[in-house]
């Protein structure tokens, strides 16, 4: 099976590993990178346990091939934290509890991350909505919104 | 100086300090950072990866399966079927298992699973698990437990006598077993009744719908020794499970529990791990087995579908003459739904004399059911909550009124047997009475509806070590992998024990040669049974730090007391020492003897009740049928909050949980008995803009026999939720629903049917 | 079992080519969306998938000297959501382009792939069609416009012939008083498949009557429906509650939908005619500001 080189930055760190044409982004980074921090909860991008940055825009990573990721930049839960300083979402929802389990907290990290750099002000129906495409089963939300909301505000403090 | 432990674990006048706040949970940051480890998350070297050959057939029996072509695929390093997995004893829990986690001879559901492939890609697997060829002969299959209790239904087994009727049938059947419970004379309470309400109901099957698919590593070497670290509620159950599914012996297995992305009842059972092992023996590698999504919604826990009917009566004044229940539910092609617990559960919190409920369970062509939650218990008080709602309407009292005037208090038995201590239940309806959402104005098409639950909470075995470091920090080991954050609740019980900080306290769950058995975390046992263990193991170690305070001082053992993290003489006589720090012991003990260390195992008894009430308000839309959740409160009795933004997590959680099951969550299956939802897509867990803020209000009435008086807190927030939403809808619109999911199209069939009569 | 080849051409010509020669099983790749899921799934095992993500028309939006757009078939999703001009020119399609899935899923999904993928449930697709927008279609005999309701021609099924692609969407230029909408009826608020969408796209006279219409409905049917039934309801009247009971009528009348996992033929039925009132009045509203 001839498989491809590819090179990518993830994190700002390059990667390069060889890649079937079927193995996706998430496949590449979990099981070629051994960034395990992006889950895999459907493989059909309806569950966002996988979400992760691609070029700078929020995308399933189960629905991007990994031979995409060539050349391409990606950020990852692993490189939220600058250094040993988390960023505001990941101290909030430590805080409030945003977590229970915290299989889908790395997407929905990401993807709260990415609606605040849009949009730092975010009502509770806009975080609701941006934030469909992450399931959560443990929380009932509520904890969840609330953190995001309040990372928000204190983002805008700071 | 033998003093026997202090055996007071409820400390009903301490004045707490770490018990009821709300510290960071040991195991955040490796959860919001992507370290924390889950199922799927091992990597080891060498290891291969493992899939599935699942059946497409709900009913069939297997003629022959050819492996031969995926053998040989370059990378392909093994492939079992059935027939590398001993008999067991037919008739047994064992062989039901054996047969459920690989097909011998006939394939039950779609899905079931048949063969097994370990490569060196997941790539590879992929395509050697299409090589496998698989002969069947179709044969009748059967969807609905209606059906399936028919004479003439398709037969799912020849060896299943209905147990529970007398005398014993003389043929087989789909019906596994018949249960009552029963106290009084329903009869002669239906005569006294002024009002009587009666209705048939019916649920669907659905799914815990953890986000996690089950995953796997084992690793299995020539010595005959595996090592398996899984996403599990119960590891110690599970290496029982590899030990007597493979034959093996349970000290050669150790079991390590991965963090767990989900479970709610569905990862008390092992599915995947003894397969893992056998792909492991038979290529001499570390093999990872994960399910995809569509394998999870096929083959693993679905909750049962039911089918119910509820008839109870009461005075004009309001008091709950006699209770009826007929319940069947479906438990796929095995026993062991835990059916039970619903004729147990579903009119318990009432002070009924005269109740009478009768269960049926029934095989038929579905995955094997899996507990979720207060396993059983939902779909029956989800027709009762109904009916006592109806009966209130009819005579024209407020239903929490209505609840007040019948909830059992101290001292109430069962229909179970149970003595009820001290409980919460009417605390519960007075605080919901007094909350302004019980009060707060409605909108157009909208209505207000609640309903209330009771689950048991269980005990059971539990162990647990505690290890005073050299420089006075705790490790605690405790035997249950965490789903709810019971690891901080722990930590803090034994801070709260050692009078020291709870970030001086690391709580760890222990891999299964590091402990004796724990049971399952299930049942909502763990911060009671996990917390009186590791009391008892914190008593022991703080004996210790006495003993080795007297040795220092040079007085006698009994001559020294404990008290905030010091140990001092217990009076002037003693002599005039100052305090000694936990930390100073601890440093000298390493001389003195070894380390301060306590440990206990039990087998916990006295588990609290819980008690619960939902208020809700929802928000109809009369032309399509669509149900919006407005406003919704939760109030539960939690005893002892140990750390109530866990005790509302639980209630947040489980509130939503219940909102999916009310409105959309089913499984659907063709005509063909295929599924045709299995991902997420069609299986429609709620999502975040479907859902208000979940208040709660946490209520507390101590149980004397628990851990600073708390009550297990997880189940009771799922029972209320369907019920308490059909009562909203039948306010809303007057109509009420009598099946779930209460879908748009049902609604809006309703409304119409309604209209026209 | 063949092992699965990925291309990704920086041209039009080159794309053609790779699909117009390959062996086996081609696909075009926009967002993906679909065609990952569907390879997942194990639907289709395709030998070749042709990335059109590199070409430079399949990304761009233009604004046309005659005021129309034009908008390649593999822009984005949230790109095009994030277009001021065009969403105010188009409310209806953003709002179809809005229902494809989550942030995540429309960070890679594109109107192209939603038409090519046919699905009849497709959100981009009812008020596209409503619109009046075309596509231009290039191929191994060259290129050549299609209305957007000729591509889809039943599940999963196109009209595009072995090697053709879909470049672009042409809008027209927005006619003066005229406004577009769409809505879909979903059991969720988010994350689901419509289980009936209607587009609509209506003209006003400056006395403010109806003077041309465009009902499609979605998931009720095979294919899109066109209904012309639904404009005759609206055309010549002012968009009264007569008009719009009587488009309600006509909305129900065609359908002709399926039992499935997702709705009975019965609710559709009914709710399509719901709907159709509903997004009237959005287009309606939309018609008398611009």
């Amino acid at each position: 099976m001839a498989r491809k080189h590819v090179a990518t930055t993830v994190n700002g760190d390059t990667y390069e590993f060889l890649c079937d044409a079927e193995q996706t982004l998430l496949d590449v980074l979990r099981d070629e990178m051994f960034l395990t921090g992006s889950k895999e909860g459907c493989s059909s991008g309806d569950c966002g346990a996988c979400s992760v940055m691609l070029e700078g825009k929020l995308v399933c990573s189960c629905l991007v091939l990994g031979i995409e990721a060539d050349g391409k930049t990606i950020d990852t839960i692993e490189g939220m934290a600058d250094g040993e300083t988390l960023h505001p979402l990941q101290q909030k929802f430590l805080e409030e509890n945003g977590l229970q389990c915290g299989i889908c907290t790395p997407g929905i990290l990401i993807a709260a991350r990415a609606l605040l750099e849009r949009n730092p002000d975010p009502s509770e129906i806009e975080v609701r909505y941006w934030l469909a495409g992450n399931l959560c089963r443990c929380t009932g939300y509520d904890k969840i919104i609330r953190s995001v909301l309040d990372a928000a505000a204190d983002m805008r403090g700071a | 100086m033998a003093t026997q432990l202090d055996t007071d674990y409820f400390q009903k006048d301490k004045v707490l300090k770490t018990v009821g706040t709300r510290p960071i949970k040991a195991d955040g940051v490796d959860k919001v950072t992507g370290r924390a480890r889950f199922g799927a998350d091992i990597h080891l070297p060498s290891m291969l990866h493992g899939m599935f050959k699942r059946s497409p057939h709900p009913h069939a029996r297997i003629l022959s399966i050819d492996t031969s072509a995926a053998e040989a695929l370059a990378g392909v390093k093994a492939v079992v079927t059935s027939a590398d997995f001993p008999d067991m004893k037919p008739g047994t829990p064992y062989d039901d298992q054996t047969r459920n986690m690989m097909a011998r001879g006939k394939v039950f559901y779609d899905g079931h699973a048949v063969a097994a492939v370990a490569a060196t890609s997941a790539t590879i697997a992929r395509k050697a698990v299409k090589l496998i060829e698989v002969e069947y002969e179709v044969l009748p299959h059967v969807m609905d437990i209606m059906e399936a209790m028919k004479p003439d239904a398709p037969l799912l087994r020849d060896d299943i006598f209905t147990k529970g009727v007398d005398p014993k049938p003389d043929k087989p059947s789909n019906v596994t077993e018949r249960v009552e419970y029963a106290m009084g004379d329903v009869e002669k309470g239906f005569k006294e009744a002024d009002v009587i309400v009666e209705h048939h109901f019916k649920t669907k099957a659905m799914h815990q719908g953890y986000i996690e698919p089950q995953a796997c590593v084992a690793s299995y070497t020539e010595d005959g020794q595996a090592e398996v670290w899984c996403t599990t509620q119960g590891h110690f159950r599970f290496r029982q499970v590899c030990a007597n599914l493979l034959a093996m012996d349970v000290s050669k297995i150790c079991v390590t529990q991965s963090e767990m992305g989900g479970g709610f009842g569905g990862k008390n059972y092992s599915y995947i791990e003894p397969v893992a092992i056998a792909l492991s023996r038979k290529s001499s590698r570390p093999v990872k087995l994960v399910l995809s999504r569509n394998e999870v919604l096929r083959a693993t826990g679905p909750v049962s579908g039911t089918a119910t009917w509820f008839k109870m009566g009461c005075t004009k004044d309001g008091k709950i003459t006699a209770a009826e229940a007929d319940l069947i539910y479906e438990t796929g092609p095995f026993a062991g739904s835990m059916f039970a617990n619903a004729a147990m559960a579903g009119f318990t919190r009432y002070d009924l004399e005269n109740v009478k409920s009768v269960g049926h369970e029934v095989v038929t062509n579905r995955p094997k059911v899996a507990a979720f939650r207060a396993p059983c218990v939902p779909p029956t008080v989800f027709g009762i909550e109904q009916i006592v709602d109806e009966m209130a309407r009819k005579i024209g009292m407020d239903p929490i009124e209505f609840r007040l005037k019948n909830a059992a208090e101290e001292g109430y038995t069962t229909v179970y047997g149970q003595t009820f201590g001290p409980i919460g239940f009417t605390t519960v309806l007075k605080t919901a009475k007094e909350h302004p959402h019980y009060t707060a104005p409605l909108g157009a098409n909208q209505g207000r509806g609640i309903a209330t639950g009771f689950w048991f909470n269980r005990g059971g075995p539990s162990s647990a070590t505690i290890n005073i470091n050299e420089d006075g920090t705790a490790t605690l080991i405790t035997g249950n992998p965490d789903v709810g954050g019971s690891r901080v609740s722990l930590a803090m019980m034994a801070a709260e024990e050692l009078g020291i900080d709870v970030d001086k306290v690391r709580p760890s769950i222990a891999d299964t040669n590091a402990l004796g058995y724990n049971h399952v975390t299930a049942g909502s046992r763990v911060t009671f049974s996990s917390g009186k263990a590791l009391i008892d193991a914190t008593r022991k170690a703080i004996k210790v730090a006495c003993e080795r305070a007297a040795e220092i001082w040079d007085v006698p053992a009994d001559g020294v007391v404990y008290e905030d993290g010091f140990c001092r003489p217990s009076s002037s006589n003693v002599g005039d020492f100052d305090p000694l720090p936990l930390a100073e012991i601890a440093k000298r003990s390493i001389a003195l003897g070894g380390t301060i260390a306590g440990h206990a195992e039990i087998v916990a008894t006295g588990a609290g009740p819980g008690f619960g009430i939902h208020i809700v308000d929802v928000e109809v839309d009369k032309e399509t049928g669509r149900t919006d959740i407005k406003r919704y409160t939760v109030i539960q009795d939690a005893g002892k909050a140990i750390h109530p933004s866990q005790v509302e997590g639980q209630f947040q959680g489980g509130a939503v949980q219940g909102n999916g099951w009310a409105l959309n969550e089913e499984y659907i299956y063709g005509e063909d008995g295929r599924l045709q939802n299995p991902g997420f897509l069609d299986y429609r867990v709620p999502v975040a803009s479907d859902v208000p803020m979940i208040d709660t209000v946490i209520v507390e009435v101590p149980n004397p026999d628990a851990p600073f008086g708390l009550r297990g807190v997880g189940e009771v927030p799922l029972i209320p939720t369907m019920a308490a939403i059909a009562n909203a809808i039948r306010d809303a619109i007057g109509v009420r629903m009598y099946e779930l999911p209460m879908s748009p199209p049902k609604v809006l069939k309703a409304i119409e049917e309604a209209e026209k009569t | 079992m063949v092992d699965l080849q990925y291309e990704a051409p920086g041209s039009l010509d080159a794309a053609v080519a790779l699909l117009a020669n390959a062996e086996g099983e081609a696909r075009v790749m926009a967002g993906g969306t679909d065609l990952v899921v569907q390879m997942r799934s194990d639907m289709i095992e395709p030998a070749l998938v042709v990335d059109i993500k590199n070409i430079p028309e399949m990304g761009a939006i233009t604004h046309e000297a005659d005021g129309g757009w034009r908008v390649g078939a593999a822009v984005t999703g949230m790109e095009l959501c994030d277009h001021a001009e065009f969403k105010a020119a188009w409310p209806g399609v953003i709002e179809g382009v809005a229902l494809i899935g989550s942030i995540q899923i429309k960070g890679r999904a594109s109107m192209g792939g939603n038409l090519c993928n046919a699905s009849p449930a497709a959100d981009s697709v009812p008020p596209l069609i409503a619109s009046g927008a075309t596509v231009h279609i290039i191929g191994p005999n060259g290129e050549r416009d299609a209305a957007v309701e000729d591509i889809a021609t039943g599940p999963g099924q196109t009209s595009l012939e072995k090697g053709e692609l879909v470049v672009w969407f042409k809008f027209p230029p927005r006619p003066a008083h005229s406004g577009d909408a769409y809505q879909r009826f979903t059991p969720r608020t988010e994350m689901d498949i419509a289980v009936v969408g209607v587009g609509v796209d209506l003209t006003l006279d400056d006395a403010g009557i109806c003077s041309a219409a465009r009902v499609v409905l979605g998931a009720v049917a095979a294919k899109m429906l066109v209904v012309a039934e639904c404009a005759d309801a609206l055309v010549g009247t002012p968009v009264d509650d007569a008009a719009l009971e009587n488009l309600a009528k006509a909305a129900s009348a065609a359908c002709r939908p399926i039992d499935d996992k997702r709705g009975t033929k019965e609710f559709r039925i009914k709710v399509a005619g719901v709907l159709a009132r509903r997004v009237a009045q959005q287009a309606l509203a939309r018609a008398r500001q611009n």
